[in-house]
């Protein structure tokens, strides 16, 4: 009865305690009970535990289901394609900016560069609806340029690139924030010394600069490799319509779409667990592999 | 000493140079033309083609005019200002209890609940459990609560800011309990000061979440009496009905005419109380990040 011995000991600290680890019961802790609901057809009646059992039935739907394919291939293609070009644009852009001398100008650029980050996500896809419809700035850009006249954001072509491109728009400045931390604790001395032996400043951004940085690209990348098979279904339901669901829908917002536009609870939540087991063996692969190579991880 | 720089260097520096203000102006560029945009004529706005650098004909308040006086608007800014004040308080009280209670070493079990809390990260039961627990088994739905509570907690930030705490001298409670203080009085009244910045940047992040928040109400809130601010925007924004500013017939038909004009309105009326606090929550977001590089 050492647990018993502890409450008895701290009292003020259990009493503190017990409203968290309420909170974390029901808003945590039940739905994951919950989850027994993917192996049930639920309903709200019934509850998790008094609806009628059925197996693996909705789990056999969703991979023999036509969007089984559709959706593995969205969602690994969205994911992969934005770690291709926004992780390495922010090391990029940070590299740029780090060689610039001028405190000014640098100060001007990072601000700058910054201000979408903290635009909401839905002012952000509102402006990457109205520039890309048919009268939009971005569309007249592109009708300029010998273009067709149409709204982008509608045709499945698009999708990704338009979702890619805002992510980096939004995402570049703030991201790259760690990586100019990173440079600027790069010991100067290293510099000096290079220069001493006759490095140029290609063979010391490869000598002196990548390596310093080297511990905080791969944590991060490896980080990223964790959340491969979980994009966000924010702002994928924000940009997607009908006309595009063939190269937008991903698997959280046809869970969202399944579940709770549709009302198939159990088949959605099934969707939705089989999303999460992937996730969960990701992450901590990821976070494997990170404790091995940098001896930094998430837990 | 002022060392010469070999003509490839130059030429690279200058490159540089002018590729980071492109990329300056590409993130810029958008922003400037909904604020351009906004003040333009409404029906030279229509008709324009490209980005309005300057706006067009007279200055036009036109569209603010109906923004500011749209009913929709107005309470969704009321039911967000509702959000983020007692959201960002009951995120903070939780999270403040849950980080004080596991940093402090005389608790035996604390690596338990520690394990109990961070397992939540690793795994949870998604979308649709979570869904029903708040409506079926808490009976949130349609309430405001259903946008507050249930994302309550961020375990990251709890994690974040037990570290925080974790870093007052052990001694300092001691002789705090010596005079006779409890638990609670030193939580707020030696930790917490103690640990101001960590607690600023937690803040932020809350309130700027709750801010944005839209998803938790679009699934949880069925009177749009309770709307807060970016539910409406998206209706106004990416589902174009923009029939939702206003109320007579008249007015209506007006709204449609203007409907380029008062989006770029909306944008900015609704944007504006981030960008009054930006270089506040600009330097505490970048603060946080190297906080949670250094700790998380």
């Amino acid at each position: 009865m050492k647990f018993i011995n502890d409450i008895k000991k701290n009292p003020g600290l259990y009493l503190i305690l017990l409203p968290v680890l309420i909170w974390f019961i029901i808003f945590a802790y039940t739905p994951m009970f919950g989850l027994v609901m993917a192996f049930e057809n639920y309903t709200p009646k019934g509850g998790f535990f008094g609806s009628k059992f059925v197996g693996f039935k909705h789990f056999a739907d969703f991979f023999s289901s036509v969007f089984f394919g559709r959706l593995m291939r969205n969602t690994i293609m969205i994911s992969v394609l934005n770690l291709i070009f926004s992780f390495p644009a922010a090391i990029i852009f940070a590299l740029m900016l780090n060689e610039v001398k001028n405190k000014a100008f640098k100060k001007t650029i990072q601000t700058v560069s910054y201000l979408p980050y903290f635009i909401s996500l839905v002012i952000v896809c509102g402006l990457v609806a109205t520039f890309t419809a048919s009268d939009g700035a971005i569309t007249d850009l592109i009708v300029g340029l010998g273009g067709k006249r149409q709204n982008y954001l509608g045709q499945p072509q698009y999708f990704r690139t338009i979702y890619i491109l805002s992510d980096m728009w939004q995402g570049i400045g703030f991201s790259s924030i760690i990586y100019l931390a990173a440079l600027s604790g790069i010991d100067q001395e290293l510099y000096e010394a290079a220069s001493l032996d006759g490095a140029g400043h290609i063979q010391k951004l490869i000598h002196v600069t990548l390596p310093g940085i080297s511990t905080t690209i791969i944590t991060l990348l490896i980080l990223r490799m964790g959340t491969l098979f979980a994009v966000g279904y924010e702002k994928i339901i924000l940009l997607y319509s009908t006309n595009t669901y063939e190269t937008a829908d991903v698997i959280s917002s046809y869970v969202y779409r399944k579940g709770l536009q549709e009302f198939n609870y159990s088949y959605s939540a099934a969707v939705g667990l089989f999303n999460s087991v992937i996730n969960t063996v990701l992450l901590v692969a990821s976070n494997k592999l990170s404790k091995k190579f940098t001896e930094t991880s998430l837990f | 000493m002022k060392i010469k720089e070999s003509p490839s260097r130059v030429a690279f520096l200058i490159i540089n140079y002018i590729l980071l203000a492109v990329f300056g102006l590409l993130f810029i560029t958008p922003v400037w033309h909904v604020v351009m945009a906004s003040f333009s004529d409404a029906a030279k706005l229509t008709s324009h083609t490209g980005i309005v650098w300057w706006p067009l004909g007279n200055i036009n308040l036109g569209g603010y005019q109906i923004v500011l006086s749209s009913p929709s608007i107005l309470t969704g800014y009321a039911n967000t200002a509702f959000y983020v004040i007692v959201g960002t308080s009951i995120s903070m009280l939780l999270t403040i209890m849950g980080a004080y209670a596991l940093s402090r070493k005389t608790m035996r079990y604390r690596n338990v609940f520690m394990l109990f809390i961070s397992f939540t990260m690793l795994f949870n039961g998604g979308m649709i459990p979570t869904y029903m627990v708040v409506k079926d088994v808490v009976h949130l739905y349609d309430t405001r609560w259903a946008v507050i509570i249930p994302t309550a907690i961020s375990v990251f930030n709890l994690i974040i800011l037990r570290t925080g705490f974790q870093q007052v001298p052990e001694s300092l409670i001691e002789s705090a309990k010596l005079d006779g203080a409890s638990e609670w009085t030193i939580m707020f009244r030696i930790i917490v000061p103690l640990s101001k910045a960590t607690i600023a940047v937690i803040v932020l992040y809350y309130a700027v979440g709750l801010w944005n928040s839209w998803f938790q109400a679009m699934i949880y809130l069925k009177g749009r009496d309770k709307y807060p601010l970016q539910l409406i925007l998206r209706e106004i924004l990416l589902l174009n009905d923009t029939g939702v500013m206003t109320t007579s017939a008249d007015a209506v038909k007006n709204v449609q005419l203007e409907r380029k004009l008062v989006k770029y309105c909306t944008i900015i009326v609704s944007t504006l109380p981030i960008m009054c606090f930006y270089p506040f929550i600009q330097k505490y977001f970048t603060k946080g990040v190297m906080i949670g590089a250094v700790k998380g």
